[in-house]
């Protein structure tokens, strides 16, 4: 089976992030980079498949920029055989990803039986990445996916839905399954996985390589700040027996006009 | 000059880290309470390739420098200093076999220990000599084709559950460092008594013991570069393990120190977070200063060993400077936590437990001084 997986690098959660002074992206020099953790359960995945498989080969592909490509050595050490880096900005939209990823796919040479992916990337948030390339390569796709088990050409996914509740898929490959939590356990690079990485091929194409220009953008950022501050909470003293019954009322009355939960 | 760690050094860390965050933080506590070996969490690490990184790529290693290997034991001992003395004391047991082994020695010793997780005990240290090593009171008498080993050895750490013994001894104790032979045990050799675990104050979860060792007979190719050559081992060895010791006081100091510098901001009192009064700050600026110090000091002497330069005075003052900083630093956490410090539910307090030991074992911190005081003394 020829698998690719699609991983996005994001700013690691615990970076604090800052507007850039002209407003129109995030400082990006300080940010520490990590693997999209959805992305890691894609790559798990695609690990599973490919040892279940005997003779597949697992390509990683990511569009982004190429100062720091811990997203693809991560996947290479983990046990992905070659990569693929799409280097452009960071701030893409998500036609222009998908249009890249469609593209380093391609010049790969190889016909994807499967294409694992993220179901959202934990920075933008954006969700629409693995529908966009699954539509422009015809394939169907599947998201939110916590269960996968089946052979090269036929697989059995489970999605969640609202509620806990499981959609149970019968999908007949090559198709695009996009990852949730819970789907597997991602191992760990282990020290000579991240040794035998350094031999492993990783081709770098530019945006034009793969067909992507400015005529391809369909959203435009204008401007990025931060969420206000949460306001102080408020304090209601309810020791006093008698009073209690009028703090009461004045807590769900702000719960319903200012809060408006109620 | 170069201060920075390589690309490749920076993956290291971000493994070792990452595993230490997540695999070691959260069962620290319990293991701790406890006090038992965190077997599955050991040979996790192993398969890793976190375990045993003085082993050469020639015998099935993954041929880390000195410096690599700082950085795996100051992220493991982040993680919980006690189960990092159950990693290190690996390679504490297997160094001397690195450094004092022929080849064949090497790929009958060290090889199995890349084949699968398997633990390592070193004995040096006897009831009535500690720090006086040179002193030690086992025997290793030739007899034939065999050496015959008899004595007892005190605070072995993994003892327990060890596959392999690495035991210093004397051919002749008269002839004091002179006399002192190195040999190879392996486990079910007839004679090796174990005796009760310790109940310690930190490393709690490290297995610490006596093991006495009665007319235990093994082949004379099991000694190291022969009769009465284990002195000079032994010394090679304390230049890469003391600095690998002081890299751990640095992981323990930095894991007190993150945590202080997060509850400090977060505590309120007269009205401001606890940051905010410049009692702390100092305490925190201190902090600060002495782990880059203690680790400036780590790297410089595993930078030496690497670059085949002599390191033993570097070596001493980076395990006792570490040492003696960590123990400050995390008491100082403590304190910087008032109460909360004092009690098992907040994780400074075992820090500061762990920390003491540092000072004590690969050296106390008066024999580091007395080694660099030497070293001073014989070259004016
Ligand atoms: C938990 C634990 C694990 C250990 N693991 C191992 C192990 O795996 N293998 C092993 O071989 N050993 C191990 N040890 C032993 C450790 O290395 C010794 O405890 C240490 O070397 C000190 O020896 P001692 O305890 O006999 O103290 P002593 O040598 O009796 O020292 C007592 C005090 O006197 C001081 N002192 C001694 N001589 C002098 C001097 N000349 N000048 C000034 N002060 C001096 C010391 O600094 C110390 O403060 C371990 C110890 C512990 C506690
Ligand atoms: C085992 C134990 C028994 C106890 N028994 C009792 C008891 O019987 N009765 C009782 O009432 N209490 C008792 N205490 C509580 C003890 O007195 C408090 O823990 C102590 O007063 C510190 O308060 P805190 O823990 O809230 O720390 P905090 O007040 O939060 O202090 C945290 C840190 O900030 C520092 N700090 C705070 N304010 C300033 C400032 N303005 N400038 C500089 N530094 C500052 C402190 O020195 C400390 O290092 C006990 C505590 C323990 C641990």
């Amino acid at each position: 089976m020829n698998i690719f997986v699609c991983v996005k690098q994001v700013p690691d959660t615990e970076t604090k992030i800052v507007p850039t002074g002209d407003g129109t992206f995030i400082e990006t020099a300080s940010i520490k980079w990590i693997m999209n953790p959805y992305c890691e359960f894609a790559v798990e995945q695609a690990l599973l498949v490919q040892a279940a498989n005997a003779g597949s080969t697992v390509t990683v592909v990511r569009v982004g920029s190429s100062k720091d490509t811990e997203a693809l050595r991560t996947a290479m050490a983990m046990g992905a055989d070659d990569a693929f880096l799409v280097e452009a900005g960071d701030n893409l939209d998500s036609y222009m990803i998908a249009k890249a990823l469609k593209g380093a796919i391609e010049k790969s040479g190889k016909t994807p039986d499967l294409i694992l992916t993220g179901k959202q990337a934990i920075d933008d948030d954006c969700l629409q990445v693995p529908q966009i390339l699954a539509t422009m390569l015809n394939l169907p796709s599947v998201s939110v996916v916590v269960g996968y088990e089946g052979s090269a050409t036929d697989i059995t996914v489970k999605r969640e839905v609202e509620g806990g509740a499981l959609e149970v898929y019968g999908v007949k490959l090559p198709a695009l399954i996009a990852c949730n939590k819970g789907i597997n356990t991602p191992r760990y690079a282990s020290l000579p996985g991240i040794m035998k990485a350094k031999k492993k091929p990783l081709t770098t194409l530019a945006l034009a390589d793969v067909g992507v220009s400015d005529a391809d953008k369909r959203v435009k950022y204008s401007g990025f700040t931060l969420p206000p501050e949460k306001p102080a909470g408020k304090k209601f003293d309810a020791t006093d027996a008698a009073k209690m019954g009028a703090v009461v009322k004045e807590v769900v009355g702000l719960l319903r006009t200012e809060a408006k939960v109620l | 000059m170069d201060f920075g760690l390589t690309p490749d050094q920076l993956e290291i860390r971000e493994l070792a880290m990452k595993f230490a965050r997540n695999e070691m933080m959260p069962k620290a506590q319990e293991f701790d309470e406890k006090a038992s070996m965190p077997l599955d969490i050991l040979k996790k690490a192993w398969e890793l390739g976190l375990v045993n990184t003085c082993i050469p790529t020639e015998y099935g290693g993954n041929g880390f420098t000195a410096i690599d290997s700082m950085i795996i034991t100051e992220s493991l001992a982040y993680g919980c200093m006690g189960m990092n003395t159950a990693i290190m004391a690996n390679d504490l047991a297997l160094l001397p076999i690195v450094i004092g082994g022929s080849d064949e020695q090497k790929k009958q010793f060290l090889t199995p220990f890349t084949e699968s997780y398997k633990i390592a005990a070193f004995c040096l240290t006897e009831p009535a000599n500690g720090s006086d090593a040179a002193g030690i009171k086992t025997t290793i008498k030739e007899d034939g084709d065999d050496v015959v080993i008899n004595g007892n050895k005190m605070w072995i750490s993994n003892a327990g559950y060890a596959d392999l013994f690495v035991l210093y001894g004397t051919s002749d104790a008269s002839l004091k460092h002179k006399g002192i032979t190195c040999v190879v045990i392996e486990k079910g050799t007839p004679g090796i008594e174990v005796g009760k675990k310790e109940d310690k104050m930190g490393h709690r979860c490290s297995d610490t013991r006596a093991v006495t060792f009665n007319n235990v007979r093994v082949p004379k190719k099991n000694v190291l570069g022969g009769m009465n050559q284990g002195w000079k081992i032994a010394m090679k060895t304390l230049d890469h393990s003391r600095p690998m010791v002081a890299s751990s006081a640095v992981g323990g100091a930095q894991c007190a120190f993150d945590h202080a510098v997060k509850y400090a901001k977060e505590r309120v009192q007269f009205n401001v977070p606890i940051s905010q009064h410049q009692a702390i700050q100092f305490m925190i600026a201190d902090m600060a200063m002495k782990i880059e110090a203690s680790r400036l000091l780590v790297h410089k002497a595993a930078w030496l060993l690497d670059n085949g330069m002599p390191n033993t005075q570097l070596a001493s003052y980076s395990k006792a400077f570490a040492a003696d900083s960590c123990m400050q630093i995390a008491t100082d956490a403590v304190q910087i936590y008032g109460g909360y410090g004092y009690s098992k539910e907040y994780p400074v307090e075992k820090i500061m437990r762990d920390a003491k030991l540092i000072q004590l074992y690969e050296g106390t911190s008066q024999i580091q001084r007395l080694v660099i005081a030497k070293e001073i003394f014989s070259r004016s």
